[in-house]
């Protein structure tokens, strides 16, 4: 790799998240994914003649409270412009978009930085705009079939600054405005259908330089994974063809996720000149203030508000309060399993309560999810069924490594920990004198290492402890152990 | 009988008192149209099989007791709105294979009011045009002089009203489309406030200027049909939400009293004398009848041509890019790629004049170019309504003429496009500021008729059609008709 | 101002309009008697003058509720189509 204390990466994103309303943003037609193609395209969705479009109120709804949830200036009156090109999956030969007068602007967002720190990114500006039909390759000779089944599905294209100055921190940006907008429930995030897509603008430049570096489009980045993938291939492409004695050409490129590299797109070779105008089939979107105060007064608790939240009132880490908020359903799963605990008010019991939740979410129950590639919203165990096995872990019937089988017992027999820790029983044994008991015999059966011990080899201690487990099949409570170990093993 | 110079309220009437019925009156102007259109060419498709349908049904609901005024009464529409399973072309080789699946709101608003279609009109094509003479179906005949235009781009619709061929036609008006050929053939028409009919199905041509209206011998006539036509449609964001007058009810609003204010930018150089007097006369019959005339000046409407011409073609180029020859419309043999298919079925489907404005629109909104010709013509656009708004605080109505002068010879401008341009001089504006509008008959130059046009503000069509129908009292200009065609 | 062939060609290809040698000359003398007529309007003073781009620009825009109102109707909106396959509008290849 190049050397990277000589090149700054900069980095901008724009994400166009799919709105989730049930009718496109100018007609009436459904909005569903998957269906035959043409079948969900009406006379405005194929721009035939004399059809007008008519606004979504919904798409409208859902803008403003993305530029709510962002700090953005909600804009009392934004304009619908044309964007004039000719492509077969554009059947109006323009696109309904904003230009000028945007929805949304001047808005931003906090990421947290692989050290812990924050950094906030700025929003330019969010606008409503349909989206365009697909072109299909596949089984026509020389051919492409259109399919205008997507054309005119509200989108929000989302634009940042270009503020980010690695991949990891453009993943971060992403990630967060995807937990938001599904948060807010403005769009489902699905990348595999194409509901949230990005699009990275990156350029290199010498660090100290002022003046940014040329920038190339990356198109069709589908997946996290991806788009942090083609921004390293692509910086390190730049730094490559400027260290080399080449210059950069502004171009939009493709990300191959075969090959793991991204290419001119020919087809956007040409410089387009979109001869964008206001839209005169509609009229200026005009949006009152009481009607803004209002969609304040739906919106959810935000990411960030939540993570505070659960950072001062369960005294969570920040980073694990970060984790645990990422997705809305985690953090509803993770609360609701704390709320099935019935905790009281003592703030002791809640924050070693809420700390071992956390551990558990985050640990066994995050890893079981990903091996089954299960969202958390699909678990098979509840958060009532899970908070079971965390009332036997707090009230020490069971220890935490008896905990993971029992765990894993719930997750593939769907049974409640109870009755997992009655049928295999594996109560763990706080009763001191069977405990007393157990020691006596384990010291009684090893004279020569007691005697070494005693000697001072205090490495033995952990000899005991294992002997005494082994014996009473790991329910022996290990604090309880541990106290009588220290106690008994010195001799009298 | 002569059922061709009854007006719609007599035909109503007698429809009413069963003198005569829907089937009949339907096959009166279909042998009529059969008769005398071919030396015409008002219309692209004549529609006999569904009209008569629709007049049978007419008549059935008449003597169920179910009409409405306008029940059975045989019109005919502008070949730019769409009618469900019928050719509607546009006047263009680009649609001349488009079967439209819907109907505009206009026809189906007419058409639940019992309204019988016999057809389409002949236009120019995609409404570009002064003349009629841009239509890929041919240039439409002046009933007055065959040889002359009957002006466009609604000129079936004129032609085919002026002969009584149809009682009324609809029409729509960009920058004059139915007042200017209204004004030759010598009837009415009216061009409504923009969002006082709805757009939807109407194919577009420039959207912020576009408006549907009515074209009849008589503004009683057109108050009958727009009463029908017009209203709030919620698949036209652009109409407006306010309720419709009945504007034959308010036709005997008094004028006593009406401020009218002459437009002097538009008396004088420019204006044919003899046109000039034909309007002078009609401002005097109005003075006669109690009207307050006096001048009023809209300095900026002289620059309305210019404005137009960068606005119109700037919406239009945008408009027209849906005609790329996949979904509808003209497609060109073995396109070797995209752009071939593209340019080629473009170039084919549309004619001469559609492609110059296509390429002026798409030129004034390129980069570089956008500030100087739109933007500046937008600001333009705003000193003209700011003239009209000045000029109706001191008057309720303008008058002007509607044209400089009398239908011209089919030839004599089309090649010549600014010349042919600045035939909309006196209508433009009024599109502009989104205004209604429209042109009486008021004499005779040469044997041509010539027209008034009174412009209003928003809104005004009450007032504006019973001025009107003050001054067709008083007069009979509208009721004058070409000798072969009486 | 004084159009050239050159920009013509320009022009016609954003347009997408197949011109021949003929046309190209026809609309460069046609394009280029416009743009001098529509050429008086800089002559105007507008300084503060905000555009209109609608004459209903000082209204808003209405609305629709978000309902699905459309049902597929593919087989009869296609009946226009020039080339249909499977359901699908087909156009020489689009190449990405």
């Amino acid at each position: 790799m190049t050397n990277q204390t000589t090149w700054e990466v900069v980095i901008g994103l724009e994400i166009h998240a799919q709105l989730a309303t049930r009718s496109k943003i100018f007609s009436g037609s459904p909005t569903q994914y998957g269906a035959e193609p043409n079948t969900q395209a009406d006379l405005v969705d194929l721009g035939y003649p004399g059809v007008l479009p008519v606004l979504n109120a919904e798409a409208v709804r859902m803008a403003v409270k993305f530029g709510l949830a962002t700090g953005s200036t909600v804009a009392t009156r934004s304009v619908f412009a044309r964007k004039n090109y000719f492509y077969p999956d554009l059947p109006k030969g323009y696109q309904i978009s904003q230009y000028e007068k945007p929805i949304v602007e001047h808005g931003k967002m906090d990421i947290m930085l692989e050290d812990g720190t924050i950094k906030t990114i700025g929003i330019t500006r969010a606008h409503l705009e349909e989206d365009a039909g697909k072109s299909l390759h596949e089984g026509l000779v020389g051919a492409s079939g259109i399919d205008l089944n997507r054309a005119g599905t509200p989108l929000l294209e989302i634009v940042s600054e270009p503020d980010m100055r690695s991949a990891k921190e453009a993943i971060a940006y992403l990630k967060k405005i995807h937990s938001l907008v599904r948060y807010l429930e403005i769009c489902d995030g699905n990348m595999q259908e194409g509901s949230f897509r990005c699009d990275a603008n990156v350029s290199v430049r010498r660090f100290g330089a002022e003046k940014f570096g040329t920038r190339c489009e990356i198109k069709n980045v589908n997946s996290f994974r991806y788009v942090e993938k083609a921004i390293n291939y692509e910086v390190a492409r730049q730094i490559d063809v400027i260290e080399g004695g080449g210059t950069i050409t502004q171009e939009t490129r493709l990300y191959d996720a075969n090959k793991d590299e991204t290419r001119s797109m020919r087809s956007k070779e040409e410089a387009n000149d979109y001869r964008y105008f206001p839209d005169p089939d509609l009229l200026p979107v005009v949006i009152a203030a009481d009607y803004i105060e209002a969609v304040r007064g739906t919106l959810p608790e935000l990411p960030d508000q939540k993570a505070a939240r659960f950072h001062s009132d369960y005294a969570l880490s920040a980073y694990d309060a970060g984790v645990l908020t990422a997705s809305r359903e985690m953090a509803d799963y993770y609360e609701a399993s704390l709320r099935t605990l019935n905790l009281g008010t003592d703030a002791g019991k809640l924050h070693s309560a809420a700390k071992l939740a956390a551990n558990w979410v985050m640990g066994d129950l995050s890893a079981a999810l990903n091996n089954h590639n299960l969202d958390i919203g699909q678990s098979p165990m509840d958060s009532t069924r899970f908070a079971g096995l965390l009332v036997r872990l707090l009230d020490e019937t069971i220890s935490g490594k008896i905990a993971k089988e029992v765990f894993e017992a719930m997750w593939s027999e769907g049974a409640t920990a109870d009755a997992i820790i009655e049928s295999r029983g594996l109560r763990q044994i706080t009763d001191i004198s069977a405990i007393e008991q157990a020691i006596s015999e384990v010291m009684a059966a090893s004279p020569k290492q007691l005697a070494d011990y005693r000697a001072g080899k205090d490495k033995l201690f952990g000899y005991f402890v294992g002997q005494t487990m082994k014996a009473t099949q790991g329910k022996a409570n290990p604090a309880v152990l541990n106290d009588l170990l220290q106690k008994m093993l010195p001799g009298a | 009988m002569s059922l061709h110079t009854l007006s719609i309220a007599e035909l109503s009437r007698g429809l009413d008192k069963g003198e005569f019925s829907s089937v009949e009156l339907t096959r009166y102007f279909l042998a009529r149209i059969a008769e005398k259109d071919p030396a015409l060419n008002a219309f692209i498709t004549v529609m006999a099989e569904s009209a008569l349908a629709a007049a049978a049904q007419a008549d059935t609901r008449r003597a169920a007791g179910q009409a409405g005024r306008l029940t059975g009464v045989p019109i005919a529409h502008k070949d730019i709105f769409c009618t469900r399973g019928a050719r509607t072309s546009c006047g263009s080789k680009m649609l001349d294979n488009f079967v439209a699946p819907y109907d505009a709101t206009v026809v189906a608003k007419l058409a639940a009011a019992g309204v019988v279609n016999l057809g389409k009109t002949n236009m120019d094509e995609f409404a570009m045009g002064s003349s009629n003479e841009t239509s890929w179906y041919g240039a439409v005949h002046n009933p007055w002089d065959l040889s002359r235009v009957p002006g466009g781009s609604s000129g079936g619709s004129a032609a085919a009203v002026a002969a009584r061929l149809i009682p009324a036609a609809t029409g729509t008006d960009t920058g004059g489309s139915i007042r200017q050929p209204a004004a030759l053939v010598g009837i009415s028409g009216i061009k409504p406030t923009y969002g006082r009919v709805s757009r939807y199905g109407m194919i577009a041509f420039a959207s912020s200027l576009d408006q549907a209206g009515v074209m009849a011998p008589s503004a009683e006539d057109c108050a009958y049909i727009l009463s029908d036509m017009a209203g709030f449609d919620t698949r036209d964001s652009t109409s407006v939400d306010r309720a419709v007058p009945d504007y034959v009810a308010d036709l005997g609003m008094p004028l006593k009293g009406l401020r009218l204010g002459v437009l002097t930018e538009f008396m004088g150089e420019g204006l044919e004398p003899q046109t000039a007097a034909c309007v002078q006369a009609a401002i005097d019959v109005y003075r006669r009848l109690g009207a307050t005339v006096v001048d009023v000046s809209c300095p900026s409407l002289p620059l309305s041509v210019p404005t137009y011409y960068v606005v119109a073609p700037a919406e239009c180029s945008s408009n027209l890019s849906r005609f790329d020859g996949v979904r509808f419309g003209h497609r060109c043999e073995n396109p070797k790629d995209l752009n071939d298919l593209y340019k080629r079925s473009r170039a084919e489907g549309f004619g001469p004049e559609v492609q110059r404005r296509i390429m002026t629109g798409a030129y004034v909104l390129s980069a570089g170019y956008y500030d100087a010709y739109y933007l500046k013509a937008q600001k333009v656009r705003t000193l003209i309504a700011a003239d009209f708004q000045r000029a109706f605080s001191q008057v309720d109505l303008l008058v002007c003429p509607t044209t400089p002068g009398p239908a011209f010879a089919i030839g004599a401008k089309i090649d010549d496009p600014v010349t042919m341009y600045l035939n909309d001089i006196y209508t433009i504006g009024a599109n502009l500021a989104g205004l209604p509008a429209m042109s009486l008959p008021c004499g005779f130059q040469d044997g041509l008729p010539v027209g008034v046009q009174l412009i209003g503000p928003h809104f005004s069509e009450s007032r504006m059609l019973s001025a009107a129908h003050a001054y067709q009292l008083e007069t009979d200009w509208h009721q004058k008709l070409p000798a072969a065609y009486s | 101002m004084s159009l050239t062939r050159r920009d013509v060609e320009g022009i016609a290809h954003l347009a997408r309009l197949q011109l021949s040698d003929q046309d190209l000359s026809r609309y460069t003398d046609s394009l280029t008697k416009i743009f001098a007529f529509v050429e008086q309007l800089s002559a105007v003073d507008t300084g503060a003058v905000e555009p209109m781009a609608h004459p209903l620009a000082g209204e808003a825009q209405r609305l629709r509720l978000d309902s699905v109102s459309e049902s597929n109707h593919r087989d009869l909106y296609q009946e226009n189509a020039p080339l249909v396959e499977a359901g699908l509008y087909v156009v020489p290849r689009v190449i990405e």
